[in-house]
């Protein structure tokens, strides 16, 4: 009972203080600006080229899309919830919640499901407004246009930044404000370079360094996530140009997959445990 | 280490205070009390419950020494959210949360957000989420600090009624004079340790030496006054003496204006709190 009423004031806070207003806003024109760039490009490139190739065109857009749209998510992600346990630790604000009747992980974990929450909302409306606004633009000249797996893809965007939250939340029950958001995107970097030397070493075929790519995905595995989805929503065709932000040569394994959901368990348990049992 | 060997016992119903020079472990002790920290050794029972336990809470409020919160929740909507994590019944919170408003005179501010009130406000909403839930025992830390005499008068009166209606309170303040006021029991702690505890009702019984400005003092009149007084001495203008119950000194008074005595002022020389404090505490602080 705690947790849902910690929950629904996260949920509130994010409304009253505008924070979630201003990322739907921002989503929205995002949304409209990508609209526009499919609009121009069938219009001008779907005029002079065959069917297959603007529906191609269509499917790497929609994958740049999404790409920008899980890197929004992620910032978004960090940059709303990084304060939410030093901030009050610091403030001392915890302290009249911590005096109440509820326990420790209550708090914690309302706080929680109030940004998982948000992300959810976030994420839906922005993989669903780019996969929306792409079909829709494509639908007079080829009938629509829709990633492979969306579900799937969507599903591992979300997984993405859940983690990142967990992950959030386990280094603010420690750390400061600052050192929070530095350590977290700060890992997220390592993931990030990690996935690129692996996809490279793939296109190399060197396995020394696919090991160091896979031993980055293991440090932090939120780039892992992101690449699966890419390879489950890509088209086929896409999947053969080589390596890309948005697409993935060296797909991680279903294994990848269960250890990042195992790490963003263990990160929030973690929390917990750190939250419970630490000076307030 | 804030806090060491401190052995304190607060009795139901009573208003303790707990004070003590700068860095003396006030706060470390309320924190351990409330499970805000954990002791590294030794244990601390609150209402017969070890301390921060969820039970224990039910029955504890809790004012923190600079209360801050959501600053984007008005004053109604805190005292909702803070009935709700006291699982106080939706019904009972309707009536309870204008009543707490009313309480401590922020009735008119009930829709202004928190952002917009002023330190002696947030104090006085801060006391209104501790009180919320009738608390059994009620900690509060440095009350008073932000508010106009108004507000501290309003504050002592509230201390007063719950001590009425059986609540225990734990005053943590470095208002010597508000202490002396409220409480029935202090504990002057220094480097972390109890150094003692003293019963203030007890002091208001005690024999009191009372200093008197007159003029026209007669043989008879001081002699008369043997009846009640002991160490009676005259300087001047200046009478001085000791009774043994305080309780006498009206009668007193009127004897020596029935013997043509002219009164001008009469001034009880007791102990004062912060002359006690110096004593016990010494002046050289306590860090």
């Amino acid at each position: 009972m705690g947790a849902w009423i910690m929950a629904g004031v996260t949920f509130r806070e994010a409304a009253r203080k505008k924070v979630l207003w201003m990322a739907l806003a921002a989503g929205l024109a995002f949304l409209c600006l990508f609209g526009c760039g499919i609009y121009f490009e069938l219009k001008d490139f779907g005029a002079k080229s065959n069917p297959l190739m603007v529906r191609e065109g269509v499917s790497a857009f929609i994958m740049v899309g999404l790409y920008a749209v899980d890197a929004i998510a992620i910032v978004m992600t960090v940059l709303t919830s990084v304060d939410t346990l030093s901030g009050e630790l610091a403030s001392g604000t915890i302290q009249a919640v911590a005096t109440k009747p509820i326990s420790r992980w209550e708090v914690l974990l309302g706080k929680w499901l109030g940004f998982a929450g948000m992300l959810t909302l976030y994420v839906v409306l922005m993989v669903g407004g780019v996969i929306g606004v792409a079909y829709l633009m494509s639908w007079r000249t080829l009938g629509g246009v829709l990633p492979h797996h969306v579900l799937r893809g969507a599903v591992l965007i979300w997984l993405e930044c859940v983690l990142m939250l967990c992950l959030t939340f386990r280094m603010g029950a420690s750390f400061s404000t600052l050192t929070n958001g530095v350590v977290v995107l700060g890992l997220h970097g390592i993931a990030f370079i990690g996935g690129w030397i692996e996809q490279a070493a793939a296109f190399t075929h060197s396995p020394r360094a696919l090991n160091v790519g896979i031993a980055a995905s293991l440090i932090m595995p939120s780039e892992a996530l992101w690449r699966r989805a890419a390879f489950e929503m890509q088209s086929p065709i896409l999947n053969t140009l080589g390596f890309s932000p948005f697409s993935a040569i060296s797909v991680p394994s279903g294994f990848m997959i269960a250890y990042a959901c195992l790490y963003m368990i263990l990160a929030l348990a973690l929390a917990i445990r750190r939250f419970s049992q630490r000076d307030l | 280490m804030a806090v060491r060997s401190l052995t304190l016992e607060v009795r139901r119903g009573e208003v303790f205070g707990f004070i003590g020079p700068n860095g003396a472990g006030k706060t470390t002790s309320m924190r351990i009390l409330l499970g805000l920290a954990a002791p590294s050794d030794g244990r601390a029972l609150v209402l017969g419950r070890p301390a921060g336990e969820v039970a224990a809470r039910r029955k504890i409020g809790f004012l923190p020494e600079h209360f801050r919160f959501y600053d984007w929740l008005s004053a109604t909507e805190l005292l909702r959210f803070h009935g709700r994590l006291y699982a106080i019944a939706p019904a009972d919170l309707r009536r309870r949360v204008p009543a707490m408003l009313d309480l401590v005179g922020l009735s008119e501010h009930r829709d202004k957000r928190l952002r917009d009130f002023s330190k002696g406000m947030l104090q006085r909403i801060g006391l209104a989420q501790a009180l919320l839930n009738d608390p059994e025992l009620i900690f509060l830390d440095e009350p008073t600090s932000g508010l106009d005499p108004v507000g501290r008068r309003l504050v002592r009166d509230i201390i007063k009624a719950q001590r009425a209606r059986g609540a225990t309170v734990f005053l943590n303040s470095h208002l010597l004079s508000e202490v002396e006021i409220t409480c029935d029991r202090v504990a002057f702690i220094k480097h972390g340790e109890v150094l003692e505890s003293r019963d203030l009702r007890a002091a208001k019984g005690e024999a009191l030496r009372v200093a008197v400005r007159a003029r026209k003092l007669s043989e008879e009149a001081l002699s008369g006054l043997s009846q009640w007084a002991s160490a009676v001495r005259v300087e001047g203008e200046r009478l001085t003496f000791t009774v043994g119950d305080p309780e006498a000194l009206p009668e007193i008074l009127r004897f020596l204006v029935g013997r043509g005595v002219d009164v001008y002022e009469v001034t009880p020389q007791r102990t004062s709190l912060e002359e006690l404090f110096l004593q016990i505490v010494g002046t050289d602080g306590g860090l």
